[in-house]
């Protein structure tokens, strides 16, 4: 594996011209900030949020990465060690036009569990973060010890198409993610501190990660390798996912090969840990625990 | 200077109240709106209004390629240049051109146009856009963030398929071959002209700079919009130490003459509507994808808008629909002869373009109309304006055919 833990930098100087060292918040001074290191990936640094005491919990940040700690990992972390290391591209991370294909994607989430002490510990992901760790449970068997996916993308049923997330209206598109969209601007929403351009762009890249591994449909063929997956699995789903019916829900915990349980989360949509933060984290700490 | 005749081949029926009732002409246009009919009837009326155009004296006839859209009916540009390869006598055809990251291997990009530059005698431009996202991301399901490092792949591919002198080996990012070799080879050596065709960004022009291509700006919005755009190119190509060759440039004009400006008036309002009506009906869902532009590029865009937002301005006006508005921003150059050839003297000038290229079909144009739109043009536009630059400057990226003498006559149909 050629990730390398380089460890905490604390006040290392950003590099010309690379954005995201400048513009991310490891000098976040809000209150209650997560500590911030930076691990390196396939050549990239990646930042590396931590919070709270207790076993450790990896988290895997969703469509739009985590451009801002929120309320879910706030509350996780009031019972857990919370380690969410950024994946490429996403906020915290360069490299969104690196990694090419299926393999390069698992391969670069593996070294990123293992660069930020993860693997063999449970991982939760979101979305698009749901899909990597799940791929690499099924890839490696011993990366995650028990595995929670919030609404993953990466199988595909023809009678209950996921929606085009790349053919919307933007001002279309808070609605069909979240169902209460105010709860997701405020997770999206620039810190002060930081320029409004690269705030901008550092959402665009992270669209092109998440594009680059999932376009055209999402489907990444997982269904063939979920069997692999032998950890306790739990799924977490908005009720009201408009990307990914609900219905797929039972479609992960079939193919799973391990044991599964399901979660439906009333008046949440398919960023449930951003619509429903807290009934999201009790149902991960309550199948943790 | 090069007089070019552009088909977009628009199908010509959509219905009055499509804007309204379609979202889109397309990616996900109504297939039900297609008439295989008409479109056997409108095939051959725009192959033969391409053929009528190369015989009247235009120095090019150009097709292009698009996917699922009602506004261009040439998935594959290549077939119509293969006709128009066998028949028409002198003129350049212009592939403007094929995309080459939707080629699969993009060898086929190297073997079609070799096989048409041989049917031809050497007088194929080969076109390489990128493509628009309609066409790559959504209708052939291309990845919008890999797009362009397909493509540049690509153009690396063909270009040593068609220069190599052995059978080689390429082991790319995107594509892998343990043999290239193309049969058969292009009559223009090393390869013919290459043209990119843009729609203005600034790594395109140093693109095309480094390896002195021409950078061909089609636009649908005119010369108004085009010049400032044209200026920043040049003014780039100053910054690079390149000349001020016209020929390195390409732009795309509606044209609509008639007799007088009053009949110009009135024969080309209503084709010109349902362009900017009904073809540029495009949803905007369709309009990017992410990953599509540059880094570079999306900064440039979101800095204007931050601009604006703190300027209080409004968004940028929206594409005119109304003739009058066409003509005023100067989408179409209508007139009659002289007035058309005065103006475009001035376009080509202003925005120091050297290959010129015209859109005498637009809209819903019949034969008719189109016919005599190309026929004024040819006896009284286009004699004045041939000669512009001629005197100063060469072109450097026009085909070079084999003499007429050794070139290959079609035999003439039984009946």
């Amino acid at each position: 594996m050629a990730a390398a833990a380089a460890g905490r930098r604390p006040g290392e100087a950003a590099r010309a011209g690379d954005v995201s060292s400048r513009t991310q918040s490891t000098r976040n001074d809000e209150p209650g900030a997560p500590t911030a290191r930076n691990v390196r990936v396939g050549g990239l640094d990646c930042r590396v949020w931590e919070k709270g005491e207790g076993e450790l919990l990896g988290f895997l940040g969703g469509l739009r990465g985590l451009p801002r700690w929120t309320p879910f990992l706030e509350r996780l972390a009031q019972q857990r060690r919370v380690v969410a290391p950024s994946l490429p591209g996403f906020p915290g991370a360069r490299g969104h036009d690196q990694l090419d294909d299926l393999a390069d994607w698992v391969s670069a989430t593996l070294d990123l569990l293992e660069a930020s002490g993860l693997e063999g510990h449970d991982l939760v992901g979101a979305s698009v973060g749901a899909t990597l760790a799940a791929e690499a449970a099924a890839f490696s068997r011993g990366s995650v010890r028990r595995l929670v996916l919030a609404a993953p993308l990466g199988i595909w049923d023809p009678e209950q198409p996921v929606a085009d997330l790349w053919a919307q209206k933007p001002r279309e598109l808070p609605a069909l993610l979240s169902s209460h969209p105010e709860r997701l601007a405020n997770c999206l929403a620039r810190p002060e501190h930081h320029d409004a351009v690269e705030w901008q762009i550092l959402l665009a890249r992270a669209d092109e990660a998440a594009a680059r591994l999932l376009w055209p449909f999402g489907d990444l063929g997982l269904a063939k390798r979920l069997h692999r997956v032998r950890a306790p699995t739990l799924l977490v789903w908005g009720s009201e996912d408009r990307v990914v019916p609900p219905s797929y829900a039972k479609r992960f915990a079939n193919a799973i090969g391990g044991w599964t349980e399901v979660r439906e989360i009333a008046d949440a949509g398919h960023v449930v840990e951003i619509d429903q933060p807290d009934l999201a984290a009790d149902a991960v700490l309550a199948f943790l625990s | 200077m090069k007089l070019l005749w552009f088909h977009l081949m628009p199908y010509t029926d959509l219905p009055e109240d499509f804007a309204e009732r379609h979202a889109s002409v397309w990616v996900d246009i109504d297939p039900g709106l297609f008439d295989p009919r008409r479109g056997h009837a409108l095939y051959n009326e725009f192959m033969d209004e391409l053929e009528v155009a190369a015989e009247l004296g235009f120095d090019g006839v150009c097709v292009n390629e698009h996917h699922a859209n009602a506004y261009g009916l040439m998935p594959s540009p290549n077939l119509i240049a293969a006709s128009l390869a066998r028949r028409t006598r002198d003129c350049a055809i212009v592939l403007m051109g094929n995309s080459l990251a939707l080629y699969n291997p993009p060898t086929r990009v190297a073997e079609e146009m070799a096989m048409i530059d041989c049917i031809s005698g050497g007088r194929v431009v080969a076109g390489f856009p990128v493509g628009t996202p309609m066409d790559t991301c959504y209708a052939y399901g291309r990845n919008p963030s890999q797009l362009r490092q397909r493509y540049l792949e690509a153009h690396d591919l063909v270009l040593r398929a068609w220069t190599e002198p052995a059978p080689f080996d390429f082991h790319g990012r995107f594509n892998q071959l343990r043999y290239v070799n193309t049969w058969p080879r292009p009559v223009q050596q090393p390869h013919p002209p290459i043209w990119i065709p843009g729609g203005g960004s600034i790594e395109t022009w140093r693109w095309c700079a480094e390896r002195d291509y021409v950078y061909s700006y089609l636009s649908y919005f005119g010369y108004k919009a085009g010049a400032a755009t044209m200026r920043r190119f040049w003014n780039e190509m100053d910054a690079l130490g390149k000349d001020r060759n016209p020929y390195r440039a390409g732009f795309l004009q509606f044209v609509g003459v008639g007799e007088s400006r009053q009949e110009a008036l009135q024969l080309y309002r209503e084709p010109a509507e349902y362009f900017y009506g009904r073809c540029l009906h495009v949803d905007p869902r369709y309009a990017t994808a992410p990953g599509y532009a540059s880094e570079a590029t999306q900064r440039a865009r979101v800095e204007s808008m931050v601009a604006r937002a703190a300027k209080g301005a409004a968004g940028g006006q929206g594409a005119a629909s109304s003739f009058d508005d066409i003509v005023e921003r100067g989408y179409v150059v209508v007139g009659s002869p002289d007035e058309v050839a005065e103006r475009l003297r001035e376009v080509a000038t202003e925005l120091g373009v050297g290959h010129l290229m015209l859109l005498l079909q637009f809209g819903n144009m019949d034969r008719q109309l189109t016919l005599h739109n190309t026929e004024l043009f040819a006896k009284r536009v286009l004699p004045q304006l041939s000669d512009l630059f001629d005197d100063e400057w060469e072109d450097l990226w026009w085909p070079r055919p084999l003499p007429a003498a050794a070139r290959v006559r079609p035999r003439e149909l039984a009946t």
